[in-house]
């Protein structure tokens, strides 16, 4: 069955399951994410966030199931081979090479497909950066940093993102500023997944929320059903 | 203590302490290439390097093809050899400790000694300078291949510096040295690179080996002699550090020479002293940027 675009997901996860070693970190992960659309994978620590976004970007390798973008299927797939699909992935530790000025960490990742953004656009969504060009990645505030890793991986046209717990650790005022830049990406037509633990900046960026515990989904709601059932919610976190 | 030391004595040693610090430096950037990316410790440089003065000789002696020629195809020779040992042995263990690269790259050494010693016996082939002949300078005499030699090698470990902190193809590198997953999930093939990367370590060794072929002879364990210090040289000066892989043999190579003049007892040792006081005060080595 041919991918369509206007029907079908732009990703479809299934029964997705991964270990690190011995131990199985995911047992079974079903969610979908339609063109466009920014979904949150929230849960506890430890639960199995960030191992489903490495998982689909084949950065862990041992995973079963299915993980379907534009209908094609990724398992199998080495990580390269999935960037120039179309998916670029924002790491938790934000993966700022220290040994590099912000600009080469920048220009870094090589033009995979056309319409990524201009250094013009770019410079104007992350003003911030501009002033920095020369500095070493590592003499970045974290806020600094978190808007370079984003801002990196928007030149070389893929339109999909996964994006890492970009509020982690950062004060409200850059939390709520990283917030603005990820609603114009939205704007932009960009598709986003990303990982949270913070319920309040996942509230105010996401169309829908998947709930994950154990390594597992156990619940997904839209933004609209998180604002009146906000207890269900924070009973998962345990918050 | 100075008496006796001749101007022809300490410019002399001061020479054979520079030319020795090239073959130092070139070798040990290679090691530091190689260790910086891929976390391998390439015992097996030395045997490489061999390989590079051992297809030199072949070129000359079955094909006739001269030293010119054989600085140009032995490296490439040296190099296709390394790709293909990359692939068979060191691939499939890259994921497990680096011990065991080690010990696979030790195995390997001993295989190509002993083939080399098997078919060509273990003393050494001799192999003509290029460029007989030399210049007196006056305070010394300065043959036209160690000139050369000297020469050579700092454009090529120049070169290979600019190529590594001031290219895209080096940023590339440098970021896989830091993170590999992340340069792979930018669509960049950090498995091909990988691949590339110890093929051109190697490559450099190989050429190491062609300019020492004149000047060293050719033997199968002329490799595995040069090993031990050039160790000492990326311990002091950092593993993984490019420019500090250079300077460092550089410099050990000049302290070395200067050694046999004013204390020969002690320039066999003097390497190890310095990599000693280098681990004690320096664990991370000379040129790493960071204390501890």
């Amino acid at each position: 069955m041919p991918f369509d675009a206007k029907t079908d997901p732009l990703l479809k996860v299934e029964n997705l399951r991964a270990w690190y070693g011995d131990s199985q970190a995911l047992h079974d992960v079903s969610f979908d994410v339609a063109q466009g659309e920014l979904v949150t994978l929230i849960g506890r620590n430890g639960a199995g966030k960030s191992t489903t976004l490495r998982s689909i970007m084949g950065i862990v390798r041992n995973r079963r199931g299915s993980i379907l973008f534009e209908g094609q299927e990724l398992m199998g797939k080495r990580t390269y081979q999935i960037a120039r699909k179309g998916i670029a992935w924002c790491p938790e530790e934000r993966g700022i090479f220290a040994d590099l000025s912000v600009r080469e960490n920048l220009t870094l990742p090589p033009i995979l497909k056309p319409g990524g953004m201009s250094d013009a656009t770019l410079l104007e969504t992350f003003p911030n950066l501009k002033a920095r060009a020369t500095s070493r990645g590592t003499q970045l505030s974290g806020g600094e940093q978190q808007m370079l890793a984003i801002a990196r991986i928007l030149r070389n046209g893929c339109r999909f993102l996964l994006l890492d717990e970009p509020s982690e650790g950062l004060a409200p005022v850059v939390v709520k500023e990283i917030g603005r830049q990820i609603r114009v990406l939205k704007e932009q037509g960009y598709t986003i997944l990303l990982v949270e633990q913070n319920l309040n900046f996942a509230r105010s960026v996401a169309d829908r929320h998947v709930v994950i515990e154990n390594g597992a989904v156990v619940d997904t709601l839209t933004n609209d059903e998180l604002a009146v059932d906000l207890d269900r919610v924070k009973t998962y976190l345990g918050v | 203590m100075f008496d006796g030391i001749t101007p022809q004595l300490l410019f002399g040693q001061l020479l054979i302490g520079v030319i020795n610090g090239s073959f130092y430096a070139m070798l040990a950037m290679g090691l530091a290439i190689i260790f910086g990316l891929m976390h391998v410790v390439n015992f097996a440089h030395g045997a490489q390097y061999m390989l590079g003065a051992f297809v030199a000789w072949l070129l000359l002696s079955t094909l006739g093809v001269p030293y010119w020629g054989a600085l140009f195809i032995a490296p490439v020779v040296v190099a296709i050899f390394g790709l293909v040992m990359e692939r068979l042995i060191l691939k499939p263990i890259a994921h497990l400790d680096p011990l065991y690269s080690l010990l696979v790259t030790y195995a390997a050494t001993l295989v190509i000694e002993g083939a080399v010693r098997l078919n060509y016996g273990s003393t050494g082939l001799p192999y003509s300078s290029p460029l007989p002949g030399g210049v007196n300078l006056g305070f010394m005499f300065m043959p036209w291949y160690r000139l050369w030699v000297v020469v050579f090698s700092i454009f090529t470990c120049l070169g290979t510096w600019l190529l590594i902190e001031h290219t895209k193809l080096g940023a590339y590198l440098r970021a896989a040295n830091e993170s590999p997953e992340t340069v792979e999930s930018f669509g960049i093939n950090v498995p091909r690179m990988v691949t590339l990367t110890y093929a051109f370590g190697v490559g450099l060794a190989g050429l190491s080996g062609v300019l020492a072929a004149p000047i060293y002879q050719v033997s199968p364990s002329m490799g595995s002699t040069l090993m031990i210090t050039i160790f000492a040289v990326v311990v002091i000066g950092g593993m993984g550090s490019i420019m500090g892989a250079i300077l460092t043999g550089y410099l050990l190579g000049i302290v070395e020479g200067l050694t046999k003049v004013f204390y020969p007892e002690g320039a066999n040792l003097v390497i190890f002293f310095i990599m000693l006081l280098a681990l004690i005060f320096r664990p991370k080595g000379l040129f790493s940027g960071e204390k501890s």
